[in-house]
């Protein structure tokens, strides 16, 4: 697997990971485990996601940060990735 | 993937319900020119799109219009707020309310329930961006009449900036078809489809 591929992968784990807890945190807002749990998978993937943005470009437009070209557009889109 | 965020993409704030303004403003959730059309008409067609910018501009509209429908949607919960049964009965608003009491439910205007009919996804670039022209400039005249219809400010404001948006996207359509334009023939764009025929214009 290519470096690309293997980032997002793990950013993939840890966004399906917070999703989990979130959905659970809608139904418990005041589990302090989930929370805590919640945080700590927060901080890991920003930690991926400012290394793949770096790396690899945004996964957010807001995140677009080259002064001279909108690297948003740059190809390849989600549904175009092997 | 998508991420909700907890804002409306401009300020919805209507002090007075008005029942019968309600049942036409709902034609853009899910009338024929709605903004539930226009999200799924782009998101759905963006996989067709050979060009990156034509990817991200139906990307990024089709998710706007995600905050539109969001927007409509809060507009009409807000006309539809402490209605008495006298108001429902008198405004007209009783045909809706007795399939859907007071909840948000996608239908035009003439009650017609929201259909995928109401827009295409053709799978040629040149044709899917002239229908989304089209459709931009159905949706302005849809909010040029509900501004004929409505007289309160709280309610003219939103809609003149959804109205706004749709003059905006037009512009950024029309933009994409020319840009799809210079990766084809000049002589003839329509010589094959860029979204299907391999070897069609130039190579990106």
């Amino acid at each position: 697997m290519n470096e690309r591929r293997a980032l997002m992968n793990k950013i993939q784990q840890f966004d399906f990971t917070l999703k989990e807890l979130h959905l659970y945190l809608d139904t418990h807002p005041d589990c302090r485990r989930a929370l805590a749990l919640f945080d700590k998978y927060r901080s890991a993937k920003q930690k991926c996601v400012d290394e793949y943005v770096k790396k690899f470009g945004p996964i957010t437009p807001e995140q677009n940060s080259d002064a001279n070209h909108w690297s948003w557009v740059d190809e390849p889109w989600p549904w175009e990735r092997s | 993937m998508w991420q909700y965020e907890k804002k409306l993409q401009y300020p919805v704030n209507i002090k007075n319900p008005n029942p019968k303004l309600a049942m036409a403003i709902i034609s853009q959730l899910g009338g024929p020119d709605g903004e539930l059309a226009a999200s799924l008409r782009y998101l759905n067609q963006r996989f067709a799109a050979p060009y990156s910018e034509v990817k991200g501009i139906l990307t990024d509209i089709g998710t706007e219009e995600l905050a539109h429908v969001e927007m409509i949607s809060a507009i009409l919960y807000q006309l539809t707020r402490n209605l008495s049964i006298d108001e429902i009965k008198k405004s007209g608003f009783d045909t809706y309310f007795v399939d859907h009491t007071t909840g948000i439910y996608p239908v035009a205007a003439s009650g017609a329930p929201f259909t995928a009919a109401y827009f295409q996804s053709k799978g040629d670039v040149i044709t899917d961006l002239t229908e989304n022209m089209a459709a931009e400039q159905k949706a302005r005249t849809t909010y040029d009449n509900i501004l004929r219809l409505a007289d309160d400010p709280d309610v003219r404001d939103p809609i003149r900036f959804l109205r706004q948006r749709e003059i905006v996207h037009f512009q950024r359509f029309g933009e994409a078809l020319r840009i799809t334009q210079e990766n084809l023939n000049a002589k003839n764009f329509y010589a094959c489809n860029p979204s299907f025929d391999a070897n069609c214009g130039k190579r990106r």
